[in-house]
């Protein structure tokens, strides 16, 4: 009996152990800034989905360019309808590594700084990125920020001579997600 | 030294079969978990899928107008759209009226988005003087994933007052003689990101018509569509095919024709620029439809061009709280 228990105890412990060490998101949140002169250009995603994996230090990040959600409902027509093309690539993702001084520990309260780097594929480009984050943990729970710079002509999106005076040519990205146990 | 010899699998030999197997299956299940290597394939199973979603068809048509007559786009809630419709006279025209650019006419009009679906629009043409107000409500809306709809579908009442002196001042005249009405069923559909087609029946209603010969109602079917030639650019079409035997009369000699336009429509941010050709004088439905008299063989053909500029009406912090209720909302659907 005794070495039942126990043989269920090591099951349940391998399970949930693989389980903890990855997190996920449905509602991360990705937002960005177009900052001119004339225009101050600001959109909102609340539907980012994102996974990490805590063990090999692995993160995932997919958005739905639809879900961006502007101020001015024509800015968010133009934006998947001729910046972004949305129709025909309806999504951009982003997978990388993080390095982290110290490994992320899930039991106790703390703050990581970390360096994030990988792959961006948008409007059907592919960019080796990198850009500096903060992790933290707080009564178990994970939370992802980051802040950085992308340039709209490394995706290849092309903004027409008669607005480039109101949209920037690098833009701000800010993300931030608070994540939950995956499990299967 | 028989100790030494112990294997270290010792302390599992000791476990009954049944146990063995309960240790595996729970590695099994564990390393199920490990095996999905790869995040992207979690991304995937967590990531809401295309079925879950409604995915609505965006710029079917960049305005409210395809060419000359009503497209089956509404403005935003909370979108002042400011429209100058101006049309010159016939190329044909003499030198004298410098092929038609002396003779013009105007039509200003604003419409006001009362929701993303329901729109309304006042308007006012230099062309006898008449003033127009209309209401358009989009019903069905194209869209894909978790509802499937096949074309957009937005309907179209209108109702416009001629302000010029009547013909003939001798005879009794009633107020309800200067009004007109224009109905319209507009459906549409995007059937790539360039091709766009619009099908249009419309029912014009005149409460004082010339003769006793032309029909109060005038019912017609309006074809139209577009090509987008870039991400500002599309060229669009338009026809107005009026059912034979309802208008008898002529207008300045002249029989009343089908109604064709042919425009270029350019987008700029904010605003819409569009350029076009068409046989009609008129600027709204009931002008267009029912009153055209330009013979494109012959040359009676007006050039004109709309300009809209839209202006967002909306408290900024309003549309964000609103946002985020109709996400909490969502959520606990979901939840």
């Amino acid at each position: 009996m005794r070495n039942t228990i126990f043989t269920l105890a090591i099951a349940v412990f391998t399970f949930s152990s693989a389980s903890a060490q990855k997190q996920f998101t449905r509602s991360a949140n990705i937002s960005f800034f177009s900052d001119t002169p004339i225009e101050k250009i600001e959109a909102t995603n609340h539907q980012a989905t994102s996974v990490v994996d805590l063990e090999k230090s692995e993160m995932v990040f997919s958005v739905l360019m639809k879900s961006f959600e502007f101020e001015k409902a024509l800015m968010q027509e133009h934006f998947n309808e001729k910046y972004v093309e949305s129709d025909k690539y309806p999504k951009a993702q982003f997978k990388g590594i993080y390095k982290s001084e110290k490994p992320i520990d899930l039991s106790k309260d703390g703050e990581y700084k970390v360096t994030v780097s990988g792959t961006m594929s948008m409007h059907g480009v592919d960019k080796e990125v990198a850009s500096k984050g903060i992790f933290t943990v707080k009564g178990g729970v994970l939370k992802a920020k980051s802040e950085f710079n992308l340039k709209l002509a490394d995706y290849k999106i092309s903004v027409p001579g008669v607005v480039k005076e109101q949209i920037a040519e690098e833009i701000k990205i800010t993300v931030d997600a608070t994540y939950e146990p995956y499990k299967k | 030294m028989p100790k030494k010899l112990r294997s270290p699998l010792t302390p599992l030999m000791s476990l009954t079969k049944s146990k063995l197997l309960l240790l595996l299956a729970s590695f099994l299940v564990s390393s199920s978990v490990f095996a999905q290597d790869d995040l992207l394939d979690i991304l995937d199973e967590v990531e809401p899928q295309q079925e879950e979603t409604i995915d609505y068809t965006i710029a079917t048509f960049k305005t409210t107008r395809l060419v000359i007559g009503q497209s089956v786009e509404t403005n935003s809630e909370g979108v002042i759209n400011v429209l100058i419709g101006h049309r010159f006279g016939r190329v044909n025209g003499s030198a004298k009226e410098f092929f038609g650019l002396d003779n013009a006419t105007i039509r200003l009009g604003l419409e006001y988005g009362i929701t993303d679906n329901l729109n309304i629009g006042f308007g006012r043409s230099s062309f006898e003087k008449t003033y127009d107000g209309f209401l358009k409500y989009r019903v069905l809306r194209q869209s894909t994933g978790i509802r499937k709809m096949p074309l957009t579908m937005t309907l179209f009442a209108s109702m416009a007052i001629k302000s010029q002196d009547f013909a003939d001042n001798n005879r009794e005249n009633y107020f309800t003689s200067r009004m007109s009405y224009a109905f319209q069923i507009m459906l549409a559909r995007k059937f790539s990101e360039r091709l766009s087609f619009q099908l249009t029946p419309t029912l014009i209603h005149r409460n004082l018509v010339a003769t006793k010969a032309d029909k109060n109602d005038v019912f017609a079917v309006g074809a139209g569509g577009r090509v987008k030639v870039s991400g500002s650019v599309s060229i669009n079409a338009e026809y107005n095919f009026i059912i034979p035997g309802q208008i008898a009369s002529t207008i300045g000699g002249q029989k009343v024709r089908d109604s064709f336009a042919l425009g270029v429509d350019i987008e700029t941010g904010g605003h819409v620029f569009q350029i076009h050709v068409t046989n009609a004088r008129g600027i709204i439905e009931k002008m267009i439809i029912s009153e055209t008299n330009g013979d494109i063989t012959k040359g009676d053909i007006h050039i004109g061009f709309n300009i809209s500029r839209v202006f967002t009406a909306y408290d900024k912090n309003k549309l964000r709280k609103k946002r985020e209720e109709k996400r909490a909302s969502k959520a606990i659907l979901e939840g």
